[in-house]
């Protein structure tokens, strides 16, 4: 037996789990709403979640494509890194999830022999936070642009109204040199 | 490989960190004021301007606001006043059972996950500070009746989640007893504003409104330039030369709209539409380049200011003599129109019930204020054949709806749009169910929300409308996403970036505008947005 047939036997208990902290990073109003509202609308961050760590689970047991699992660790993370987190808990999550891997198979993998394929899978898992680590900064990036684009349209609109701006394409038309 | 010998360490203890958060009831937490999530503070020259008290230097992140020493007792008489002189407030102060119907359905407690952004807990905020002030038990069970002093920790508290609502009311809609956590909030924020605690984003373009005529500060000459180039676009995609008027005395009816229709994109296209529908029509209208905003941000200060900025619209149709008053696409002037404008001033009886000149419909609806909104009198041109239409132009469109908060909930506008949109568009996809209508989310920027140096704040608002319009951009391939108010087609724009990147934002009329097939117009080749038309596209020329 590989490892992976544990992980994906387990799959129900340790998705419920690492669900589970992840959502403990919330306020305990905030969890329960988080956890049981099923409705992806009405609870539009609980229902990202559950479908971002079941892509990311995926991952974990078949190996990691980046261009794979990247829509599903964004689904998360896009979330979390406009919240009130750190970077460090706003991906720490991926890392929650070794432990709850080790809770509930440690003594299996032990007895199976399996240790090297355990070590395999945390592997993954690091691969995983790297590439979640792009995506966080992506996201933040994306913050501060959207912050300097509105800024810099309302200026630009400023400028072209007082006459104060030069059409690119008039300084192009006018040069001839290649 | 060897097996692993002695105790691994866990990864939790190897990073020491605790995700979760400090186990303390709500009112022992102090608020933190996190980068993003607030507004800067208001400007001195901004409240000077309209006689607001305490102008000075401050910023929210600063220890220090530099408030009067009898700060308190201020919110105390302030509070006494409204409660003697508001019977809703007062009664949506005692009456909650915390039953926690509205708990969940606040757009900014779903996108941030922070309880105090409950509207059951947001109104708790002030609830507290009522019931140990106002009420017997408050004032001799303190904490136990769920009692607390108003000390700076909590005035500051109040201005960071008061200015965290966008007043939509969409937990209004799911409360079994009614209470309207929005007019706590504006009460809140006009506390707020008794000791100069304002905004920038609103203080600003209340005074500019006030000393303008918009929230922008444009100037007359400025209006009418912006209209003029609208007006060259025009003349590029159809051929036709519009000439509009402005200040016109005489004129049959005069029209309002938001001062970003005039100035941002994508509100310029929508104030295409508007223009290209007039001439079509032929309509005898005018602009005023005084009353040249729609919208109003004093209804986020003060009942007071919003009452004082919004009469200059009735002043320039009484002097200008025009009929009625025809208003653009805009949320919250809707429901000020709706909602407020009667109990300021009665009746407008100096103007006349609207009547449509083109079709002889009279908007009985509209017979106390005076004033139609634009898409209600386009859906009526449409319902009458009177206009020739032809919405393949806009088939490289799959569109989607937002109903904004304010014409939704308040003036039950759900209609109108739709069967404008539906007639002008030959691709339109609903939302999900809970997400529109009356049940709509807000843009998650509205009510002087729609700083930049918020973002974060106002991403987490955005997020169950951006959630739901995800969903038809996955399940329908819908690209555009149609509003009928200018903040949201500004604030929705970012948000699309942030969250739906294939989406972009506009307003009804400039679908119109794209559909509307004109007298004398050339071949279209290109739409509003001066981009070619799928299979339209001019044949470039030979060299």
């Amino acid at each position: 037996m590989e490892i992976k047939d544990l992980l994906q036997d387990r799959r129900e208990v340790i998705l419920k789990k690492w669900s589970h902290v992840l959502l403990q990073s919330y306020p305990e109003e905030t969890s329960r709403f988080l956890r049981k509202e099923k409705d992806p609308f009405a609870n539009p961050v609980g229902s990202a979640f559950m479908e971002g760590i079941s892509g990311i689970y995926h991952s974990v047991l078949y190996g990691v494509d980046r261009d794979e699992v990247s829509p599903f660790l964004d689904r998360i993370i896009r979330i979390r890194a406009v919240q009130d987190f750190t970077p460090s808990e706003a991906i720490g999550f991926l890392f929650l999830l070794k432990k709850v891997i080790r809770e509930e198979l440690f003594d299996e993998v032990s007895r199976k022999g399996l240790n090297e394929e355990l070590y395999l899978i945390e592997s993954r898992i690091d691969d995983l936070t790297l590439i979640a680590f792009d995506i966080f900064m992506q996201c933040r990036e994306k913050i501060y642009d959207l912050k300097a684009s509105e800024l810099r349209n309302m200026t630009y609109k400023l400028l072209e109204r007082a006459n104060l701006l030069k059409d690119f394409n008039d300084e192009a038309n006018g040069d001839g040199s290649g | 490989m060897a097996k692993a010998k002695g105790k691994t360490p866990k990864p939790e203890e190897l990073a020491k960190i605790d995700y979760s958060p400090p186990e303390k009831h709500w009112t022992e937490v102090p608020v933190e004021l996190k980068p993003g999530t607030f507004c800067y503070g208001a400007r001195p020259k901004y409240l000077e301007e309209v006689d607001f008290p305490n102008p000075r230097d401050w910023q929210p992140y600063e220890d220090d606001w530099k408030l009067p020493e009898n700060w308190k007792d201020i919110v105390l008489e302030g509070m006494e006043d409204r409660l003697n002189k508001y019977r809703t407030f007062r009664l949506f102060m005692d009456i909650c059972v915390r039953c926690g119907a509205c708990a969940d359905k606040c757009h900014f407690f779903i996108g941030s996950g922070d309880p105090k952004n409950m509207p059951v807990l947001r109104a708790e905020l002030m609830r507290s500070v009522y019931r140990k002030y106002f009420t017997k038990a408050g004032k001799f069970f303190g904490k136990n009746a769920g009692a607390r002093d108003l000390t700076m920790d909590v005035f500051k508290e109040w201005w960071y989640y008061f200015y965290q609502c966008t007043e939509c009311r969409r937990c209004s809609v799911f409360c079994p007893y009614g209470i309207d956590t929005a007019e706590i909030t504006i009460i809140g924020r006009e506390l707020t504003n008794l000791l100069g605690c304002n905004t920038d984003w609103i203080a600003g373009p209340v005074a500019n409104c006030y000393q303008k005529g918009n929230h922008l500060g444009l100037e007359p000459h400025t209006i009418q330039s912006n209209i003029e180039m609208m007006c060259d676009d025009i003349e590029e995609i159809t051929s036709i030369r519009i000439e509009p008027t402005f200040n016109r005395k005489g004129a049959e009816i005069l029209f309002v709209t938001p001062s970003g229709d005039l100035f941002g994109v994508p509100g310029v296209y929508t104030c295409m539409g508007y223009l290209m529908l007039f001439h079509e029509l032929g309509l005898d209208y005018t602009w005023s380049t005084y009353a040249s905003e729609g919208g109003n941000f004093g209804f986020f200060t003060s009942n007071e200011m919003a009452k004082r900025l919004y009469y200059k619209i009735y002043a320039e149709a009484k002097r200008l003599g025009v009929k009625w008053i025809l208003g653009g696409e805009c949320g919250h002037m809707w429901r000020l129109v709706h909602q407020y404008l009667d109990t300021w001033w009665g009746p407008a009886d100096f103007l006349e019930v609207p009547k449509s000149p083109i079709t002889g419909t009279v908007f009985e609806n509209a017979k106390s204020t005076k004033m139609v909104h634009v898409v209600e009198f386009t859906a009526d041109l449409i319902k009458h054949g009177k206009l020739k239409l032809d919405p393949s132009r806009n088939d490289h469109l799959r569109v989607t709806f937002h109903d904004s908060c304010n014409t939704s909930r308040g003036m039950g506008f759900f209609e109108e749009p739709r069967y404008v949109i539906k007639n002008v568009c030959n691709n339109f996809f609903e939302m999900p169910e809970n997400t529109i209508r009356e049940k709509t989310f807000c843009c998650g920027s509205g009510s002087g929300l729609n700083a930049s140096e918020n973002m974060e704040i106002r991403m987490r608002g955005g997020f169950p409308r951006a959630n739901a319009v995800r969903h038809v951009n996955q399940k329908y391939g819908v690209n555009m996403l149609a509003n009928v108010c200018a903040i949201d087609r500004a604030a929705l724009t970012t948000l699309m970036q942030y969250w739906v990147p294939d989406v972009e934002v506009c307003g009804v009329h400039e679908l119109v505008g794209n559909a509307l097939v004109m007298t004398g117009e050339k071949e279209r080749t290109m739409d509003l947005r001066l981009e070619d038309l799928p299979g339209k596209e001019e044949e470039e020329e030979d060299v």
